[in-house]
């Protein structure tokens, strides 16, 4: 780790915290109210504010996450700091792809 | 009449094993006097090291019944549960004999971390005035008093984990000379801290603030240089 | 990892073992989450059959149990991120302690909620 990943987990670290209580209260008023799918989608889809919400949760979740798994990769797995940098940007390069297809697939009409 | 240690301590180098030896208890008996037994009456090809017995020097420390510590300020009444001790080298640096380790790769991590003084001055120049109350100046009194004895490098998990961390002690005196307004050297300091194996190494696990005997507190010192580090690094003052 | 020294069971460091789990578990659900939800992609059947799925008692305890490492990794990172940033507090112990309480009471009450 140096100062340029550092920087870069700490401050999407900041970033999320703010989101995932948002997210937190989304998933207990939602379960609370059993929604269902529909529910769930006529409430997401067209909407600007979810899909932002969200696409910023999910780019800062793949920077973050990535830079953590690289960590514990070099830290305990007897991958070289190289190998892990190389596997933590592909893992982060499939959240974003996946994410932001799981955003465009509650969020597109 | 008094009862008997059973005392384990480490034989060999990486390779070795524990050998137990019956040790008299007495009323007042330090971990370092045990050892120091054993040498003397016992066995003399035990490997160990000491010089000063009072706490000042940190030649001593060793692991015991699994923390390190001084074993000459480590009163055998405190830890020896059931009158059993088990005593073996400092961890993580190689062993270079029974109870004895190599504290060179101590030592080189400390010159990694540039924790040494870089003068601004000549002694043809007067004397800097520095006022010990500045906040700067306190912060640098409160992680001072190090004397390189390797316990707070002997409990990071992080050191053990990754080769190339310098360790608590080695950035704990770099936060020291960071805030030594005598000091000239902080760019390349700051640089070298902020380098692969600095202090965004560590996870504030805080086993050395807990185990320091100086009770100095390595994890707030390598907090400071993060925040002096990423500022820095915003400013453009030194690069990734 | 021989874990011969004593002082790792201490509380600051399974909070730290405890964030690392805690993340490394995230990061490995967070790709399933993103493929149910891209379920809807194909229709909102599709979703909600999975939603029904998920109704079941082992599934839901499952998820309480996602909630407690989202909401520990959060409360323990921001205590490092304040340790990082901020002046020196004493009592990391507690804190540590605390934010550990506070989210399995916040799993606790989607336990509830959700049963």
């Amino acid at each position: 780790m140096n100062v340029r990943l550092y920087v870069w987990q700490r401050l999407t670290a900041a970033v999320m915290a703010p989101l995932v209580l948002v997210h937190i209260a989304v998933i207990l008023y939602a379960t609370r109210q059993e929604m269902t799918a529909a529910d769930i989608l006529s409430r997401t889809r067209g909407s600007i504010a979810w899909a932002s919400f969200y696409a910023l949760f999910v780019a800062a979740a793949s920077i973050h996450a990535s830079i953590g798994v690289r960590n514990v990769l070099a830290e305990w797995s007897p991958l070289s700091d190289r190998r892990a940098g190389l596997f933590a940007v592909i893992f982060g390069l499939a959240l974003l792809a996946l994410g932001f297809r799981a955003v465009a697939a509650v969020v597109l009409t | 009449m008094l009862a008997e240690l059973s005392v384990s301590l480490w034989r060999g180098a990486h390779e070795g094993r524990y050998e137990t030896y019956a040790v008299p208890q007495r009323e007042s008996q330090t971990v370092l006097d045990v050892v120091t037994y054993v040498q003397r009456h016992l066995d003399p090809t035990l490997s160990y090291r000491f010089a000063c017995r009072v706490g000042v020097c940190g030649s001593c420390a060793m692991t015991v019944n699994g923390k390190p510590r001084w074993t000459c300020r480590t009163h055998v009444s405190k830890v020896a549960g059931g009158g059993r001790l088990e005593i073996g080298p400092l961890e993580n640096l190689p062993v270079i004999k029974d109870l004895a380790t190599d504290m060179a790769p101590f030592f080189e991590k400390w010159q990694q971390a540039k924790g040494a003084f870089a003068p601004s001055q000549t002694r043809n120049d007067p004397i800097a005035q520095i006022k010990p109350d500045s906040p700067a100046r306190v912060a640098a009194d409160a992680a001072i008093e190090c004397i390189n004895c390797g316990v707070c490098h002997a409990a990071c998990d992080t050191v053990r984990w990754n080769a190339d961390y310098f360790g608590p002690a080695p950035l704990n005196r770099a936060w020291t000379l960071v805030n030594d307004e005598r000091d000239s050297g902080n760019i390349a300091r700051l640089q070298a801290v902020s380098a692969v194996g600095g202090c965004h190494s560590c996870h504030s696990h805080q086993s050395c603030q807990e185990l320091c005997p100086q009770s100095l507190n390595p994890t707030a010192a390598i907090a400071g240089l993060k925040r002096r580090s990423m500022a820095a690094y915003l400013k453009g003052e030194i690069t990734a | 990892m021989i874990l011969r020294t004593k002082h790792r069971g201490s509380a600051l460091w399974l909070a730290a073992v405890v964030h690392r789990l805690s993340g490394l578990l995230l990061a490995i659900f967070l790709p399933l989450h993103f493929l149910a939800l891209g379920l809807a992609l194909n229709g909102e059947e599709k979703l909600d059959g999975f939603l029904r799925w998920s109704d079941q008692p082992l599934v839901k305890l499952a998820e309480s149990g996602l909630v407690f490492l989202l909401a520990v990794h959060l409360l323990g990172g921001l205590r490092v991120l304040v340790i990082e940033n901020f002046d020196w507090h004493d009592g990391q112990k507690q804190l540590a302690i605390i934010a550990a309480a506070v989210s399995a009471v916040i799993a606790f009450i989607f336990l509830v909620r959700i049963f």
